[in-house]
């Protein structure tokens, strides 16, 4: 049995289908991220599986239960972070763990769980005071009280500052070397990269990609390529002189050649060399998971390159 | 299945919290004696200190001797008396001028020929002014009354060689007495003005406010139940309530001497109250979109009750149409319990209002928990 098998699953909100029938299934001991702008159905997916809402259609088993018939049960063996965690404002995380317990009937070393979050400086801070990511915390905290297998973090790190977001990973990270199964929900793509052993991105209430980070842009970037700063003529007659890919840009003035095989580079190169034309910066890079998610989600860009890229791989030079 | 561990875990963090917000034990149990203060000093003030009340003398004689002045004689057992303050004014005055020069409006005019006229056995009149809306004027002429009446015997003992002494004695007590009732009506009507705004407000206010920061979902991922929830909260509104209870009787004893019974039939208002408005306030909040619609209904309930459920006034005093609406406010059956069980000593009518006042919350508590959800569907 795995921790989580979700097939054609269907809710929707009136008219709205925020999520239209996906699958996917998460095995023991990873950390599985769903991906997607706002809006996506993430939080409607994960608080389905939580037990907080009612499906609509297809089949959920977490743990082997059904998380609406048996939420209850299945309650006392998962951990959750919702979105935007709060909690009482007058409490404090070293209470609120002792609270937890007793409501779980377990016993627990608050300090140990303070610790294993990296919150013991402010285990008697009343949760107003404390900052965002002490707020995070705590939650993570209390997501530890019942020893849970599988966790979900609904967009543990949204709204923290960087380095409160690293310390967010950090706490993630040791969890996952525990073995814990780990359901994350999250827009930053670095985090997904940096935490997830698989990722499904989700758009409109479908999955459109989903795979290990590397996968998915193997699968849906375009590969390597060769930018060269120059104009339409230079890329005519790369067009005609060599049998590689050849596009222009005209609103970057950017030749994209596409790097079948590295050597390809060189050739386009000699090419513009004898042209006897103008030409400017030149870069190698690839699509970066950033790329290829803004390919997936939003309506096809007729324009390349015009979402916000990450180099990857960058040679300068000037001529 | 509700567990009682489950209910005393949530109660202690509740209460803990509850607690360490200055605010809301300022508005449980500081407010309401700042109430009892402000509206015991306002209105049973008279009680404490006496009054004064100007005279002028038109019976100006000359008489034979002293002890035929008895217009005299009736003004200084006047001043004698533990209410009334006798300050006197020049017969030559216009009286009711001179009242409203110096903003007074108790007064009294002792006219001439009072002292022959008694003697002789006619009848004689003494003007008494006084401000009706005023406190202070039933005082006046309570006590005028009183002594007046105290002459009138005097006089008969006198004329008839009466040696038996008075059948019928007055003191000036029935004035206090009238006095002091509006203190004592006022302590089980901010009771009742306690029991109602503190749960309601607060869990008004709680429940729209952990629906739109997702913590009643938080909640819901552990094995706390909504009723459990629920209880702890209404177990922790009985608590303030009798704290309150007797922080207000206390004031209302040692400050202005208010006369209450404290008897068991109080304690059936002091559980189901606090349960009845937890409910109504989570009910309130369940229902509503968000806390500024919640907000906003929350008042609409309540502010009727606050005043017209017999707190700072008594429903006699209300016009009809108004005493037939306070009968449909829960907190009516509350402040008339009360008021029967602590000042009227009518334990018939007591047991009547707990029996509405539980069904009353037996209802509202039901629609709430059916209502309210911990999870969405």
């Amino acid at each position: 049995m795995l921790p989580i098998e979700v097939s054609g699953l269907k809710k929707h909100y009136g008219n709205l289908k925020a999520v239209d029938g996906i699958s996917f299934t998460v095995n023991p001991g990873e950390v599985f991220g769903l991906l997607g702008p706002n809006g996506a159905g993430k939080t409607t997916t994960i608080e389905i599986m939580e037990g907080l809402r009612e499906r609509d259609g297809g089949d959920v088993k977490v743990l082997g239960f059904d998380p609406w018939k048996n939420g209850y049960e299945l309650h006392k063996k998962i951990g959750v972070i919702p979105q935007e965690f709060t909690f009482f404002e007058k409490t404090t995380p070293r209470e609120a763990i002792i609270y937890y317990a007793d409501l779980f009937n377990v016993k627990v070393n608050p300090d140990e769980i303070l610790k294993e979050v990296l919150l013991e400086e402010s285990a008697k801070v009343n949760f107003d005071s404390l900052s965002g990511g002490q707020k995070q915390k705590t939650g993570l905290a209390l997501s530890l009280v019942n020893s849970p297998e599988l966790l979900f973090l609904d967009e543990p790190t949204t709204g923290l500052d960087p380095n409160a977001r690293r310390a967010i990973w950090e706490v993630i990270r040791g969890l996952k070397a525990k073995g814990k199964t780990i359901i994350l929900t999250t827009h930053y793509l670095d985090e997904a990269q940096q935490l997830c052993d698989r990722v499904a991105i989700m758009d409109h209430g479908h999955i459109v990609a989903m795979g290990t980070t590397e996968e998915i842009i193997e699968q849906h970037g375009s590969g390597e390529r060769l930018e060269i700063h120059g104009d339409e003529k230079l890329a005519e007659y790369l067009k005609a002189n060599t049998d590689l890919q050849v596009e222009f840009n005209s609103a970057r003035r950017e030749i994209f050649i596409t790097l079948r095989k590295k050597i390809d580079a060189l050739a386009a190169l000699a090419a513009a060399e004898q042209s006897g034309m103008e030409w400017g910066q030149i870069q190698t890079r690839q699509d970066s998971l950033d790329d290829v998610f803004v390919k997936l989600v939003t309506e096809p860009i007729g324009e390349q390159g015009e979402a916000s890229t990450e180099e990857k791989t960058g040679k300068k030079r000037r001529r | 299945m509700v567990s009682g561990k489950r209910i005393l875990t949530d109660f202690k963090v509740f209460s803990r919290g509850y607690l360490r917000n200055k605010f809301g034990l300022f508005f449980g149990l500081v407010f309401p004696v700042i109430l009892i203060l402000i509206f015991g000093a306002i209105f049973a003030g008279g009680s404490t200190g006496k009054v004064n009340i100007y005279a002028q003398n038109l019976d100006t004689g000359p008489f034979a001797s002293p002890q035929l002045d008895i217009a005299s004689t009736f003004l200084a057992t006047l001043n004698d008396s533990s209410t009334i303050t006798v300050i006197t004014v020049n017969p030559s005055e216009n009286f009711s001028k001179y009242l409203s020069d110096h903003s007074v409006s108790d007064g009294i005019v002792i006219p001439a020929d009072f002292s022959a006229n008694y003697l002789a056995g006619q009848h004689v009149n003494v003007t008494v002014y006084g401000n009706p809306t005023s406190s202070t004027s039933g005082i006046v002429s309570g006590t005028v009354g009183g002594y007046a009446n105290g002459f009138n015997l005097n006089y008969f003992q006198t004329k008839y060689k009466d040696t038996t002494p008075a059948i019928i004695s007055i003191t000036p007590a029935t004035v206090n007495t009238q006095q002091t009732k509006y203190i004592d009506f006022l302590i089980p009507g901010l009771i009742g003005f306690s029991i109602l705004t503190s749960p309601m407000f607060s869990l008004v206010n709680i429940s729209s406010e952990y629906k739109k920061t997702k913590l009643f979902k938080q909640l819901s991922l552990t094995p706390l139940t909504k009723m459990e929830w629920l209880a702890s909260k209404m177990i922790w509104y009985i608590v303030l309530t009798i704290a309150g209870f007797l922080l207000m009787v206390g004031v209302g004893v040692l400050a202005f001497g208010a006369h209450v019974a404290i008897t068991p039939w109080l304690i059936p208002f002091l559980i189901l109250g606090p349960m009845l408005f937890a409910a109504l306030g989570m009910l309130v909040g369940t229902v509503t979109k968000n806390p500024e619609t919640a907000g906003v209904i929350g008042n609409i309930v309540t502010f009727p009750m606050m005043f017209l459920a017999g707190t700072f006034f008594p429903i006699s005093s209300m016009p009809q149409y108004l005493q037939t609406f306070a009968h449909v406010l829960p907190l009516f059956y509350v402040t008339e319990g009360l008021n029967n069980a602590m000042v009227y000593g009518n334990i018939s009518g007591t047991i009547i209002d707990i029996a509405v006042l539980g069904v009353i919350t037996l209802v509202i508590f039901i629609l709430a928990v059916k209502l309210f959800k911990w999870r969405e569907d």
